[in-house]
């Protein structure tokens, strides 16, 4: 048993820990920070698999920011913890047994044939970087991928604030359409009237009168 | 030596979690997304092992654009029950019943 294997099975077990932890915890608080424990030590497992570049943006970019936001929603919205424990004992047995189901299922499935298929795995070089090889596999071979997922991103994002912004009564703006639809007839008016006469001789006694 | 089946069983379990956290914990949306983050991790998982053990990264650029995807998920799962919340006061599932004809 070496070091690796060590690791491996600690981390193995820290990570099944918390991720029954996050369906059995009471507290929404307490199963977002035992997702974060979960989502933390599968990131070492990865490092183990020399997915460096992958684990980092697991621990920065998912546990960074994707749980903080479910932080954010948890501790915002009101909940009410009693409610919440009803049907947990009734859907418990119904659970649990589909879950020892598919883990037997898939245990006799993956542990009894040789997976692998027998082929050692590949030593890298010392020089060797993850984050090198991803970076040239994205931006060459899978660019237009990497292009459509920064689209998603862009959806999301647009599509998020969309649906949570909420609008001020008393705004005010600009209502585009009726600007654009808005005709000649509509702001301006042409009267015809007679022009006055001697004008310039009214403008001149009223300015004696006020002297 | 670690095989690659250990991983493999370990993402089967921390997946099969996932499906009985969707059970237990339905009456709270927020517990069904988290099980389904739990569920994600559990195929990306498999997604990098087979990575490490065939020498081919394309399993980890698979895992690169699921990761994209997930947060979008996340993201506009959440604003959707942030939404709900404030027009029902309620996350409760079964309490939703709009659609219900």
């Amino acid at each position: 048993m070496n070091f690796e294997t060590i690791v491996f099975y600690v981390f193995a077990a820290l990570t099944v820990f918390a991720a029954l932890r996050v369906i059995t915890s009471r507290n929404p608080v307490h199963a977002v920070l035992f997702l974060v424990l979960a989502f933390c030590s599968m990131a070492g497992i990865w490092i183990l698999l020399e997915a460096e570049f992958l684990a980092i943006a697991l621990v920065l970019v998912y546990v960074g920011a994707v749980m903080v936001l479910f932080l954010f929603v948890v501790m915002m919205l009101d909940i009410h913890l009693a409610q919440l424990r009803e049907g947990f004992w009734r859907w418990l047995p119904f659970g649990a047994v589909l879950a020892g189901l598919m883990v037997f299922e898939m245990s006799w499935v993956l542990g009894s044939s040789d997976v692998s298929g027998g082929k050692a795995v590949i030593k890298h070089a010392a020089d060797y970087s993850n984050t090198k090889e991803l970076g040239r596999l994205i931006y060459t071979e899978y660019v237009y991928p990497f292009e459509i997922a920064a689209v998603i991103l862009l959806v999301a994002m647009v599509a998020a604030i969309a649906l949570t912004s909420r609008r001020r009564k008393d705004a005010k703006s600009q209502v585009v359409p009726e600007q654009i639809a808005v005709r000649k007839a509509d702001r301006l008016r042409l009267i015809r009237m007679p022009s006055e006469k001697h004008a310039q001789e009214k403008i001149d006694s009223t300015a004696e009168a006020a002297r | 030596m670690i095989d690659l089946s250990d991983f493999l069983i370990l993402g089967a379990v921390v997946f099969s979690t996932g499906v009985a956290g969707i059970l237990f914990k339905r009456k709270n949306i927020i517990n069904v997304l988290m099980a389904i983050e739990l569920m994600l991790l559990a195929v990306n998982t498999n997604f990098v092992a087979f990575s490490h053990y065939r020498g081919d990264p394309a399993g980890q650029i698979f895992v690169f654009f699921i990761l994209v995807v997930a947060a979008a998920e996340a993201a506009i799962g959440l604003a959707i029950v942030v939404l709900l919340f404030r027009n029902r006061q309620t996350i409760e599932v079964a309490d939703w019943t709009e659609l219900k004809g």
